[in-house]
C-alpha cells in the first residue's frame, strides 16, 4: 500500500509537466493542423537552456526557468512563421515532412552544440526529501509540481480569457469563418505555435533539473505527447490535461509493478487501448460535418 | 514504341547492374552497394504506403528490425521461459525457411497495425507506427532471454540455397550477397509494379486522391490500406532479414529511428508514388554518407543536412526528383507523342 | 458494351415501375439542427425522379444519409429489398447505389481513362495473390477494364480526352467525368447531386440528352437539381421537399401549378428569374 501511494505521488508530480507537454501539443494541432515533430526538441531545447543559464552562465534558478521559457516561446514563434507559414493551407502530410526534416536537424544541432554527454543542472532545493510517513518527495519535485500547476492554469486563463484566447477559439472552431470576423490568422499561428512550444520548454525546464539533459530526450517527449493527445482527443486542452496524469500514472505503475525497462512503451499500450475501445480520444469534440 | 523504350532501358540497367561487380572489383565499395540496395528494397516497400495510399509509416524500421530479428532467431533456434517451468524452444532452421517466417511475421505485424490504427488514419497512423517502433526496439533491448539485448545477435547463419543443376550456393561474402539483394531488389520492384498496376493499387491511389469519391464506386478503405500495410511490411521485413544474414550480427540498433528517417528521405527525395523514385532517392543517399565521409564530416552534420534537405525538397520540389525530371522531358521533348484515341485490344471470349 | 455487364448485373433486374428505392420515416439531426424531418418517397423502377426544392431543404441531407455517408437519426432505407441503413458508402454502391457529389468532385492527378478504371473497382475480379503472382487471368481482366472503361468514355463523349489528366479538364467535361465514374461502378439506381450546376446552356443540354442515354439503359435515376428547365425536362415525377418536409410529389406538370410549391419555392424564383 505504502508502496502504491509512493507510486501515486510521483506520478501527480510527472502529470503535471506531462499535461504541459500535452496541452502544448494538442493547442498547435487543433489550431493549426499541424503534427508537431519538433515538440519534443522544444522540450530538450528547454531542458538545454536551462543547463547554460543555471551551470555555464550562473543565472538564479527561478530566472533561469523564466528565460527558458522565454527562449521556448520565441523559437517557437521562428519555426512558424520561417517553415510553416508559407504552408498555410499545405496539406497535414506536406507539413509532417516539413516537422520531421525540423526535428532531424534541431536534434543533431543539440548533439553538436552540447555533446552526447548526458548533464545535469543543480537545484537551489535541500537534497533531503520531505518525508511524510512511509512516503517521500524530492523538494525539487515538488517545485516543479506546483509550477506546471501554475502555468496550465495560466494556459487556461489565456485562452478562456483573453482577445488572442478568443481568437484563437474561434479559429479552432471555424477558420474561415474566424478569418471573416476580422481574426488574424497569422497572428494567432504565430501565437499559438509561440505558446505551444513555450510551454514544451517550460516542461523541459522543470524537469531537467529532476532527470538528466541529453540530446535525444526529446524524442520519447514527443512520443508521451503524441500518447497523451491522442488519449486526450486531438485538440482537447482538458483531454491533455487529463491524459497527462493518466500516463503518468500507467508509466509509474507499469514501471513499479511490471518492468522499468518498459516504463516508456506505456505510451504506445495507452494509444492501442484507445484506438481500439475509443479513437477518437476520451474528451474529443464531435467532427464538424462539412 | 514507348514501351519498347522502357523494356530496353529496364534490361540494359539490370545488364549493368549484373555486370557491376566484374569490372567494379572493390570490395568496399560492394558492401555500400549491398546495404544501399538493402535500403532501396525497404524504401520502396515505404513508398508502396507513403506514396501510393499516402499514408506515412513513420515505424517502418519496426517492420525492418522484426524482419531482421525473426529471420536470426528461426535460424540460430531460441529457448524462452514462458510462465514458471515452462518453456518455449525452437530447434534451428534452414535460413530460407527462416527468411520466409520473416517475412510473414513482419506482414502480419503490419496487419495488425493496419487494422488498429486505419479506424482514424491519418495523423494516428503515423503515430501509431513511431510508436510501435519505439515498443520493438524496447522488446529487442529488453528481452535478453530472447534478443540477448545489447549484447546483440551473434553467429546468425548465412543463406545456403541448393539450386538444381547448379548445386548449392552459399551467400557469404560480398559478391554473393550482392547478387542475392539484386534479386530481392528486381522481385520487390515487380511485385510492387504489378500491385499498383491493378485494382488493388488503383484503389490505393483513388484513396489517397479523393476517399469520398473511392467509396462511393464501391471501394473498401481499411481493406486496401490493410493490404498496402501488410505487403509493405512483409517486403521491408525481407530486406530486414537479408541484412541480418548479410552482415550476420543484429541488435536493437537495427530499431534506430534514424533509418526510417532515411527511408522517408529516400522516397520523398526521389519522388513518392513513382516507382523510380526510391530507386533514385536511395541512390543518392546510399552513396552520399560516403562521400562526406570522404570530406571528414560529422555524422551529426550529414544529419542536420537531411533534415534541412527534407525541407528544402518539400519547399522546392514537392513532387521529388522523377517527376520533376518525366515533366522537364516532356517539356522539351514537346507535346508530340499524344496516345492514339481508342486502342483496339483484342479481349479474349470468356467460356 | 461487353458480355461483362450481364456478370455483375443484379439477379433480380426488377419489372419497371415497381418501387426500388423505399424511404420510410428518414429523419436527419445534426447536433440540435434538424435536417430532414420524417421524409417518406418511393423511387420507381426505371424512372428519373427528382428532389427539388430551396437551399437547406434537406436534399443533400437526404442523398448523404441514402448513400451511407451521414448516419440517419431515425428512419428506414431499403433498396430492392435490402435494407441500407447503416452500410458502409462502398457496401451501398455494392448494391448498386452510386452517387455523384455536389462539389466537383474526380480523381484530379489521374488521367481521365484511369479515373474511370477506378470506378470499375467492384467489376473487377482480381485476387490480391494473383496480382502479386502476375497470373494471366489479372491480364486478361485488365484488358477487359479497359475496354469497358472506353465504352463509358464513348457514351458520354470523353473518349478524345482519356489520356488527359483530370485537373486539365474544362468544367462541364468534369462533371461529365464524374458521371463517367459513377456509371463505371454499373450502378442500378444513380443519384446525382446538381449534376448541372455552373453548366452554360449548351452543356446543359447536351447532359440532357446524356441522362436519355442512360435511362435508356434501364437505371434509376434520383435527381438534386435547381435548374427547373432540366427538372421538368427530365423527369418523371417530382418530390418537392421544404424545411426538411415533403410538401408534393407528383408529375411535372402537376408540380409547377402545386400552389404550395409556388410560394415556398417557384415564387420566389419565377419572380427574381424574370425581374
Amino acid at each position: 500500500m505504502d508502496q502504491f501511494l509512493q507510486h501515486a505521488l510521483n506520478a501527480m508530480i510527472l502529470g503535471g509537466t506531462y499535461a504541459l507537454l500535452g496541452i502544448g501539443l494538442t493547442l498547435i494541432f487543433g489550431i493549426m493542423r499541424v503534427v508537431n515533430f519538433t515538440h519534443g526538441e522544444l522540450y530538450a531545447f528547454g531542458a538545454y537552456m536551462m543547463y547554460m543559464w543555471v551551470m555555464l552562465i550562473g543565472a538564479n534558478f527561478m530566472v533561469s526557468i523564466v528565460l527558458a521559457i522565454a527562449l521556448g516561446v520565441a523559437l517557437g514563434a521562428v519555426i512558424e512563421i520561417v517553415l510553416l507559414r508559407r504552408l498555410r493551407g499545405a496539406d497535414i502530410d506536406t507539413t509532417m515532412l516539413v516537422m520531421i526534416g525540423a526535428w532531424i536537424a534541431m536534434q543533431n544541432i543539440e548533439q553538436l552544440a552540447w555533446s552526447g554527454v548526458a548533464k545535469s543542472i543543480n537545484s537551489p532545493f535541500p537534497s533531503a526529501p520531505l518525508v511524510m510517513g512511509a512516503i517521500s518527495v524530492s523538494w525539487t519535485r515538488l517545485f516543479v509540481f506546483a509550477v506546471a500547476v501554475v502555468l496550465i492554469a495560466a494556459t487556461n486563463v489565456l485562452i478562456q480569457r483573453t482577445r488572442l484566447g478568443k481568437a484563437m477559439r474561434a479559429t479552432f472552431q471555424d477558420r474561415e469563418a474566424a478569418a471573416l470576423m476580422g481574426v488574424r490568422i497569422d497572428t494567432v499561428h504565430t501565437a499559438t505555435f509561440a505558446l505551444g512550444s513555450g510551454l514544451a520548454a517550460a516542461a523541459g525546464a522543470l524537469l531537467g533539473p529532476v532527470f538528466v539533459v541529453y540530446p535525444t530526450i526529446g524524442d520519447l517527449a514527443s512520443l508521451k505527447a503524441f500518447a497523451i493527445v491522442i488519449l486526450g482527443g486531438l485538440g482537447s486542452i482538458p483531454g491533455a490535461t487529463i491524459g497527462g496524469f493518466i500516463l503518468a500514472f500507467m508509466e509509474e505503475l507499469g514501471a513499479g509493478y511490471i518492468s522499468s525497462g518498459y516504463r516508456d512503451a506505456m505510451g504506445f499500450l495507452l494509444i492501442i487501448l484507445i484506438l481500439l475501445f475509443k479513437p477518437t480520444g476520451l474528451f474529443a469534440r464531435k467532427e464538424r460535418i462539412g | 514504341m514507348s514501351r519498347a523504350v522502357t523494356l530496353a532501358s529496364s534490361l540494359s540497367w539490370v545488364a549493368f547492374l549484373v555486370t557491376l561487380p566484374l569490372w567494379m572489383n572493390d570490395l568496399y565499395f560492394l558492401h555500400v552497394l549491398i546495404i544501399t540496395g538493402i535500403f532501396i528494397v525497404a524504401a520502396m516497400s515505404l513508398n508502396l504506403l507513403l506514396g501510393y495510399t499516402g499514408q506515412l509509416s513513420l515505424g517502418h524500421v519496426a517492420f525492418f528490425g522484426i524482419g531482421a530479428y525473426v529471420s536470426s532467431l528461426v535460424s540460430l533456434g531460441f529457448e524462452i521461459h514462458v510462465w514458471g517451468e515452462t518453456t518455449v524452444s525452437l530447434e534451428p532452421k534452414p535460413v530460407w525457411l527462416a527468411m520466409l517466417v520473416a517475412v510473414m511475421f513482419a506482414g502480419l505485424c503490419g496487419f495488425m497495425i493496419g487494422k488498429i490504427s486505419f479506424k482514424v488514419r491519418g495523423a494516428y497512423f503515423v503515430i501509431v507506427s513511431v510508436s510501435f517502433a519505439e515498443v520493438t526496439r524496447l522488446v529487442a533491448l529488453n528481452w535478453l532471454e530472447l534478443t540477448q539485448g545489447p549484447m546483440a545477435l551473434n553467429n546468425i547463419p548465412y543463406l545456403k540455397l541448393g539450386i538444381p543443376g547448379v548445386g548449392q550456393i552459399d551467400f557469404i561474402g560480398k559478391l554473393p550477397n550482392y547478387y542475392l539483394v539484386l534479386g530481392v531488389a528486381i522481385l520487390t520492384y515487380v511485385i510492387i509494379r504489378r500491385l499498383v498496376r491493378s485494382r488493388a493499387g488503383r484503389a490505393m491511389i483513388a484513396l489517397r486522391e479523393n476517399e469520398p469519391l473511392a467509396t462511393s464506386v464501391g471501394i473498401d478503405v481499411t481493406r486496401f490500406l490493410v493490404l498496402a500495410t501488410v505487403v509493405s511490411a512483409g517486403l521491408a521485413g525481407l530486406a530486414g532479414a537479408v541484412y541480418a544474414h548479410y552482415v550476420r550480427i543484429v541488435d536493437p540498433d537495427v530499431f534506430l529511428f534514424i533509418y526510417t528517417v532515411t527511408m522517408v528521405i529516400m522516397v520523398v527525395t526521389g519522388g513518392k508514388g513513382t516507382l523510380a523514385g526510391p530507386i533514385v532517392g536511395g541512390l543518392i543517399f546510399g552513396i552520399l554518407p560516403e562521400v562526406l565521409r570522404g570530406f571528414e564530416v560529422m555524422p551529426e552534420i550529414q544529419w542536420v543536412v537531411y533534415g534541412v534537405l527534407m525541407i528544402l525538397i518539400v519547399y522546392f520540389l514537392p513532387e521529388g526528383i522523377v517527376p520533376a525530371l518525366r515533366d522537364a522531358w516532356r517539356r522539351w521533348a514537346g507535346r508530340s507523342g499524344t496516345p492514339p484515341a481508342r486502342p483496339t485490344v483484342v479481349v479474349e471470349a470468356q467460356p | 458494351m461487353t458480355a461483362l455487364d450481364t456478370s455483375t448485373a443484379p439477379a433480380a433486374a426488377a419489372a419497371p415501375g415497381a418501387p426500388a428505392l423505399v424511404v420510410t420515416g428518414l429523419s436527419i439531426r445534426f447536433g440540435g439542427l434538424t435536417a430532414v424531418e420524417d421524409m417518406t418517397f418511393e423511387v420507381n423502377e426505371g424512372e428519373v425522379l427528382s428532389l427539388i426544392g430551396p437551399n437547406g431543404a434537406g436534399k443533400t441531407s437526404a442523398f448523404n444519409a441514402i448513400t451511407g455517408y451521414i448516419q440517419a437519426a431515425s428512419g428506414s432505407i431499403v433498396y430492392r429489398g435490402a435494407p441500407l441503413l447503416g452500410l458502409k458508402p462502398n457496401q451501398i454502391a455494392a448494391h448498386g447505389v452510386v452517387r455523384t457529389f455536389q462539389k466537383t468532385s474526380v480523381f484530379n492527378g489521374l488521367p481521365v481513362l484511369d479515373n474511370v478504371l477506378v470506378g470499375l473497382h467492384l467489376r473487377a475480379r482480381q485476387h490480391p495473390l494473383a496480382i502479386i503472382l502476375g497470373l494471366p487471368g489479372v491480364k486478361r481482366d485488365e484488358a477487359r477494364l479497359r475496354e469497358a472503361a472506353w465504352d463509358i468514355l464513348t457514351l458520354v463523349g470523353l473518349d478524345g480526352r482519356a489520356h488527359e489528366t483530370a485537373a486539365s479538364l474544362p468544367y462541364g467535361e468534369l462533371r461529365l467525368l464524374e458521371v463517367a465514374i459513377a456509371l463505371a461502378a454499373e450502378p442500378t439506381l444513380l443519384l446525382l447531386d446538381e449534376p448541372v450546376s455552373g453548366m452554360n446552356p449548351s452543356e446543359t443540354g447536351a447532359f440532357m440528352a446524356l441522362l436519355g442515354r442512360i435511362r435508356a439503359r434501364g437505371v434509376t435515376v434520383l435527381l438534386v437539381e435547381h435548374d427547373m428547365k432540366m427538372v421538368m425536362g427530365v423527369s418523371d415525377r417530382v418530390v418537392c421537399l421544404n424545411q426538411g418536409r415533403i410538401i408534393a410529389d407528383g408529375p411535372p406538370a402537376a408540380i409547377q401549378r402545386d400552389p404550395q410549391v409556388i410560394r415556398a419555392y417557384l415564387g420566389e424564383r419565377y419572380v427574381r428569374a424574370r425581374g
